[in-house]
């Protein structure tokens, strides 16, 4: 069966490839005529056509080269992708597990990686800083993916749960003096209701409905926050809010009250503060990833991916379907929210513009871009999409198309995503090497 | 033939869709410890009174009673398509496959025994603990799910995605997580569709098993006349959504209005049934 695809693929001789691409040099040259061949130039006060058949001709050749190579890359590409199809129908089971195993080592020096960072770069707070916005990414992008990856609901308006976490936070203590420990888990669970008000009609609906109404969620919060100044500060947000404390040590210049530099004896830095805050948000993560990939291999989780798979099937089973999906969505809303309350405390400020569509969008790419459901995916996406921007920082104007361009090889090189395969959740067979 | 009460009672069921009437006030019972077959050209309604039976789609006239042996007579049409399996214990299969193709074989039989699992594992708080009494239920499901797949000749399919197996081993894999729903009644939507005569043969063989070992019934919709007259104790023939005859497989063999029906379809366009159910 897969020979007469090789065979098409291989068959696309030069000939073939240059007919192609003469095609599409003419389509440039009729193109070029008016916008490159043509031009006016000013004589004295009159306009006048001139031409730039040179140019032309260059723009036209350069349309054919181009066309030529980039088919050739696509031809390549193709034919590589069947040898692998084919090399996987041939399905080999240690392959596989070498690769699960792969995946379980590379996780593991990931983590060990992220927690020895701190260490090797005490002394540059712009890497430290970096990570932790990496990590808040890791952590988004974790939560979306339960909704989206897993349960493969599409959610347009993470970012409001987010937002909904971070307000809550703010509120909670400026206004009423808690403490990040305490306001955690009620800001989550803050998130989680709104998640449950959001989730329970909208998810009895079409999937389209879903993607709609958590789309105008997030623009609904966004112009709450922004007009409902009472409440919450309007456009200039909330401000001074107090940032976790080492076990009630604070991390202040020395004064009256033991902070965490008097407190350990040691001489006061700032750094120490972005340090702490790297790690809170290591935590958090650690302890988001234990959950979700537990919950992957119990009832609801595999339930998830179920719903996911084929819903119609699921009803047939007996499974209430519309609670599977509220379960993701309100879970997803909780990590949301407790991502948000560690913004607002690690900025000590937000305002309504940390929380726009665009952030949406980004912990959505995260997600697709990571592989749906693969959690060290998400984790290689957030380097990517965090670290891309950063990088580009040099070259300012350029940066976005940089980013794009990234984007776009990403999805040519892995369509469904870096990390797209799926790992099950329970074996029959016993595997060799395996507890 | 017994005058017992009847497993399920279909009475006077009509299904209209806009102006085309896709069952017209059939009834039909179905008797425990049977194998009762539908059968009938493409389009005459089959399908859709699976749909009705089992909560897809809300009849525009008549009932479906099911008198569980244990729960009473339920109203099989005014429940939602989840309790008809979780409540009723009346499991389909459908007539375009439908697994979870990503998940392994396995995977697919678990996720059948949800309802008792998630019990099991009290809101996740115990699954997510790890103790013991969700460890059981997690143990017994897997037990359960080989003994089926052992059973269907597929356990050493067991860790492969399903949607990577050939068609007739998927059908198997649909009515292996059907069975492990733990049906009292058991609706196949052309289960022998796509199979070749070997196949078909061993599905023969398992229905008569599974009602004669197990004690389950069955409600089949066949085209395949060799599955239908090796294993139906009843058939019940449709037309235009009209039942237009109903018997043991020999008198349905001999009956004029089911030859007249079955030619005058040999002149149409085979009608595609891959219509699926509604959302
Ligand atoms: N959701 C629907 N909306 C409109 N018409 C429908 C719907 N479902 C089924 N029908 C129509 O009802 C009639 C009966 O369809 P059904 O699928 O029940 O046939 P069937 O007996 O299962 O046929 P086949 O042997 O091809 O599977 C057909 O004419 C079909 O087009
Ligand atoms: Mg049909």
């Amino acid at each position: 069966m897969g020979e007469p695809v090789v065979q098409v693929l291989g068959g696309a001789t030069l000939a073939d490839r240059s007919k192609d691409a003469l095609a599409v040099a003419f389509v440039a040259l009729l193109l070029g005529i008016p916008m490159v061949g043509l031009t006016t130039v000013d004589q004295g006060g009159t306009l006048q056509v001139a031409t730039r058949w040179p140019i032309l001709a260059a723009f036209v050749l350069a349309v054919f080269a181009g066309r030529l190579v980039l088919r050739y890359l696509a031809d390549r590409l193709g034919e590589r992708r069947v040898r692998r199809e084919r090399s996987l129908t041939s399905s080999d089971q240690r392959r596989t597990a070498g690769g699960r195993r792969m995946i379980v080592r590379v996780g593991w020096l990931a983590f060990i990686g992220a927690l020895l960072l701190p260490i090797a770069f005490s002394d540059n707070r712009y890497v430290v800083d970096t990570a932790t916005t990496v990590l808040i990414y890791v952590m988004l992008g974790w939560g979306l993916n339960v909704v989206v990856g897993l349960a493969g609901l599409l959610d347009l308006g993470h970012v409001a749960f987010y937002a909904v976490g971070a307000y809550a936070y703010a509120l909670l203590s400026t206004q009423f003096g808690w403490g990040f420990w305490v306001a955690l888990p009620v800001a989550g669970l803050i998130a989680a209701g709104f998640g449950l008000i959001i989730g329970w009609p909208s998810l009895r609906l079409r999937g389209d409905y879903l993607a709609i109404v958590t789309l105008g969620f997030g623009e609904i919060i966004r112009v709450i926050l922004i007009n409902w100044t009472e409440f919450s500060g309007g456009p200039n947000g909330i401000t001074s809010i107090p940032r976790p404390t080492f076990f009630g040590l604070p991390f202040k210049p020395p004064s009256d009250e033991p902070t965490f530099a008097s407190f350990f004896g040691l001489e006061f830095s700032p750094v120490h503060r972005i340090v702490f805050l790297y790690y809170v948000i290591l935590v958090l993560c650690v302890l988001t990833n234990v959950f979700v990939t537990r919950l992957r291999r119990l009832p609801v989780g595999r339930a998830w991916e179920a719903v996911r798979e084929d819903e119609i099937a699921c009803k047939a089973l007996g499974i209430n379907v519309t609670n599977v999906k509220l379960s993701a969505f309100v879970l997803g809303a909780m990590l949301g929210g407790v991502a948000g309350v560690f913004f607002a405390a690690r900025q000590g400020f937000i305002s309504p513009e940390s929380f726009t569509f665009n952030e949406s969008a980004i912990i959505l790419a995260i997600v697709v871009l990571g592989g749906m459901g693969s959690q060290l995916g998400v984790v290689l996406a957030s380097l990517v999409l965090v670290l891309l921007p950063e990088l580009g920082r040099d070259f300012a104007e350029y940066r976005m198309l940089l980013f794009g361009t990234a984007m776009i090889l990403i999805m040519i090189w892995k369509p469904g995503g870096i990390l797209s395969k799926r790992e099950p959740t329970l074996r029959h067979a016993r595997e060799e090497g395996r507890p | 033939m017994s005058e017992r009460q009847p497993l399920l009672a279909v009475d006077r069921l009509t299904m209209r869709f806009g102006g085309l009437t896709a069952i017209d006030d059939l009834s039909l019972d179905v008797h425990t410890g049977r194998i009762t077959a539908v059968i009938g050209p493409n389009g005459a309604g089959k399908t859709t009174l699976f749909n009705c039976m089992t909560g897809f789609y809300k009849p525009t006239v008549g009932s479906v009673r099911l008198n569980h042996p244990q729960r009473g007579t339920l109203a099989l049409e005014a429940l939602a398509s989840h309790q008809v399996a979780r409540a009723a214990q009346v499991v389909r299969t459908f007539q375009n496959i439908r697994l979870f193709p990503k998940m392994t074989v396995l995977e697919n039989l678990i996720v059948a025994q949800h309802n008792p699992l998630q019990e099991a594992s009290r809101f996740s708080l115990a699954g997510l603990l790890g103790l013991p009494s969700y460890r059981r239920a997690e143990t017994q499901a897997v037990e359960k799910a080989v003994r089926w797949l052992t059973r269907l000749g597929l356990i050493d399919k067991a860790d492969l995605a399903a949607g990577d197996l050939p068609y007739g081993t998927q059908r198997r894999i649909e009515i292996a997580r059907a069975l492990c729903v733990d049906p009292i009644l058991l609706c196949l939507d052309e289960p022998a569709a796509g199979l070749n005569p070997r196949e078909s043969a061993e599905l023969n063989a398992l229905l008569q098993s599974l009602v004669r070992d197990d004690g389950l019934s069955i409600l089949l919709i066949e085209h395949d006349m060799n599955v239908v007259m090796n294993v139906s104790d009843h058939i019940c023939v449709l037309n235009y959504g009209r039942k237009i005859a109903e018997g043991t497989p020999e008198a349905i063999r001999t009956n004029p209005s089911v030859i007249q029906a079955y030619l005058g379809e040999e002149e149409d366009e085979r009608y595609d049934g891959d219509k699926g159910a509604a959302r």
